[in-house]
């Protein structure tokens, strides 16, 4: 985004907030919105009613905690045990939010309001808000993530809905290849968000630590490869720091 | 229902499945970031420590869906889901990180398998 300092200024709450839904025009929600189709697709598979499919798009909104809720319904788990792995899965909404928040807080932002806007966080807004919120008047930060973020939500909510009901039977092929989107979509833009090299660094060592992590701890790979790997991304990336003062 | 289990034989209990399994353990998650949030300052050590972990455990989920996937996805063969990848990262560097081109590079790995392996 390219804004002069005075038409930022300029702008109104209400010009935040259509701006902030002209975002979804962009590249991440639109091929986010692509991921959302083969989501539809995994539902009708799932055997669950379309009104359930959109229910849990609004809802839950990230895409991990939904595709892992659906695994759940389809092996028929228990309910404790579908809640404990969504949680597992959905613990890194924290950390993320914790980022988020000095981003997206200005003076007068009230806490009822961000705990509204945390709702619609998932990886696609997070990157998103990440990657623009330095452009962005710091009071008008919240009105400019909640134009986008709330929109996209309802956007692809409608669109779970209608997808599944247009869609008949999706060949597994072109269900699989709209699946790949996702991890294409995530790799390269969380590469391009990062703000150094320890967001590069997080980003090949949680993926360098999942094969291990399958094999030392199934059902909580994910965990232990994004926390484990995120450690390692953090020290290694002290020690070149320090190397670099150093020299 | 006794079970707990998700069934669709009383009408309201997947909508109440769904908020206790899904809605309920994920949000949770959310709420306990902005409630913390406010005690963290974002240049400290704790916040960019927060930010790699949660960095780490998307790229988790990226390596879950190219190495163990699931589903459709698990009907292409593994090296055409990391070529895919290679080539979707590759095509993004090349072209002055456009993440349209390296989803497009990415699709036509697979596609060009696909076109392979209905041929063959």
């Amino acid at each position: 985004m390219m804004l002069s300092s005075s038409e930022a200024a300029e702008r109104s709450t209400l010009g935040w907030i259509l701006l902030g839904m002209k975002g979804i025009a962009s590249p991440p929600a639109l091929i986010l919105t692509t991921a959302f189709f083969g989501f539809a697709g995994l539902c009708r598979e799932a055997g669950i009613s379309w009104e359930e499919a959109a229910f849990m798009t609004g809802m839950v909104w990230a895409l991990p905690a939904k595709i892992i809720l659906l695994g759940a319904i389809t092996a028929g788990t228990s309910l404790p045990a579908a809640a404990f792995a969504v949680a597992l899965s959905s613990l890194r909404m924290m950390p993320m939010v914790v980022a988020l928040m000095p981003e997206l807080r200005g003076a007068k932002t009230r806490t009822p309001t961000l705990l509204f806007l945390s709702h619609f966080v998932a990886i696609t807004a997070w990157v998103f808000a990440m990657e623009r919120m330095e452009s962005v008047p710091r009071d008008k930060r919240a009105a400019y993530f909640g134009g986008f973020a709330v929109t996209l939500t309802a956007i692809n909510t409608v669109l779970v809905a209608v997808v599944f009901n247009l869609m008949g039977q999706l060949p597994a092929l072109a269900t699989g290849a709209l699946a790949f989107l996702t991890p294409v979509y995530f790799f390269t833009s969380l590469y391009g968000s990062a703000r150094d090299i320890t967001g590069r660094l997080a980003l090949f060592c949680g993926m360098a630590a999942l094969p291990p992590a399958h094999w030392l701890s199934p059902g909580y790979e994910l965990l232990t490869a994004g926390i484990g790997g995120g450690f390692v991304a953090y020290l290694s990336a002290r020690i070149i720091a320090a190397r670099r003062s150093a020299a | 229902m006794a079970d707990w289990t998700y069934s669709n034989v009383v009408p309201w209990w997947p909508y109440v499945f769904i908020l206790l399994a899904g809605w309920l353990p994920t949000d949770i998650w959310r709420y306990l970031g902005v409630v913390s949030a406010s005690r963290i300052d974002e240049t400290s050590e704790a916040a960019k420590l927060a930010r790699t972990i949660a960095t780490a455990l998307v790229a988790a989920v990226i390596a879950q869906l190219v190495f163990f996937p699931t589903g459709a996805l698990a009907d292409i063969p593994l090296p055409v889901r990391f070529g895919s990848l290679a080539a979707g990262f590759a095509a993004y560097q090349l072209s002055r990180r456009r993440i349209l081109a390296g989803i497009i590079a990415a699709e036509l790995v697979i596609g060009g398998w696909a076109l392979v392996a209905i041929l063959i």
